[in-house]
């Protein structure tokens, strides 16, 4: 029992379902962030912005409202893929530079999909370096092994 | 019959936004199951590589049955592709995932295991804090199970 015009709150895979660009049953508000005043404080620095503050999946939340008609996407489009572009390069510099150390502060201000990135980059870089102390030879227990650790894992009389 | 030909109208309006918002739901929770299902195959099916053909009743314990019969099957996959690459023996894929850089290795026991034969037909004692020097062919499987733990000189 919903009157025509009411204003709701819903996730996003119900929006999406719920749109139609011919029917009309929904029409959504853009998050601020991805509004036209925030879009010019990405367009002067983005490297400032904590985005993980800001939702923590910029990227991908805003890829996703691409798909509700609004006449800004053009705009909206083109400052998420600038954002990346200017953050890119820091955060792949960074993550190929801490080595062995605490991370947590270059990582806070980062958005998930940043955040996977940079783990990416440590990982090759901790592989890296594994392989030059020669020890990419080594074989290691697997990873569920490691996690059970503590429990009961003898059950091996098959 | 104006307005009761806008009144159906609005009724069925209605109905729709009910049918579709209902059918959002439904394959929302359709999605979630498939992902949840989807990532415990992948995590059965790295245990082969990473773990071995054989999987600790603690594990299979938590399995359902179409689960295991899933692994039953990749095995049998995986060991069908094997025995058709690499000649006439086959090649063991699951060995040697890291590059090998000598034939014997040093390793030392991380719990007790028991007798353990190699090839030539002797045994060795495998008692916590035990310490040998192996063929690292025939302790791999048990470097990745955690019983044995490989020691760089």
């Amino acid at each position: 029992s919903l009157v025509q015009g009411s204003k709701l709150e819903v996730p996003l895979w119900l929006a999406k379902g719920l749109h139609d660009s011919k029917r009309r049953i929904i029409s959504v508000e853009l998050p601020k962030i991805y509004k036209e005043a925030w879009r010019t404080v990405f367009s002067a620095d983005a490297n400032v912005v904590d985005l993980h503050k800001m939702g923590p999946y910029y990227y991908g939340f805003g890829s996703q409202l691409l798909n509700f008609d609004n006449p800004e996407n053009p705009d909206i489009a083109q400052t998420i893929l600038q954002t990346f572009i200017s953050r890119f390069r820091r955060i792949m510099d960074s993550s190929q530079n801490a080595y062995n150390e605490d991370t947590s502060a270059l990582v806070a201000r980062l958005d998930e999909l940043e955040r996977a990135l940079f783990r990416a980059g440590q990982k090759g870089l901790n592989d890296f370096q594994c392989w030059e102390k020669g020890q990419a030879s080594q074989i290691t227990a697997s990873s569920l092994v490691q996690n059970y650790g503590k429990r009961k894992f003898t059950d091996m009389d098959g | 019959s104006c307005s009761s030909r806008s009144e159906a109208k609005s009724g069925r309006t209605d109905l729709i936004f009910l049918i579709r918002f209902r059918h959002c739901c439904l394959l929302r929770n359709q999605r979630c199951i498939l992902a949840y299902l989807y990532d415990r195959l992948l995590r059965i099916r790295a245990l082969r590589w990473e773990y071995g053909s054989i999987l600790p009743n603690t594990i299979q314990f938590h399995m359902s049955a179409e689960e295991v019969e899933w692994f039953n099957q990749y095995k049998k996959s995986l060991a069908t592709y094997m025995r058709s690459v690499g000649g006439e023996e086959g090649l063991d894929l699951t060995q040697d995932i890291k590059p090998p850089k000598s034939l014997y290795i040093e390793v030392r026991c991380l719990r007790d295991y028991g007798e353990f034969e190699i090839d030539d037909g002797t045994t060795v004692l495998l008692k916590k804090n035990s310490q040998h020097f192996l063929p690292r062919w025939k302790c791999e499987q048990l470097i990745r199970q955690g019983v044995l733990e490989h020691i760089l000189s």
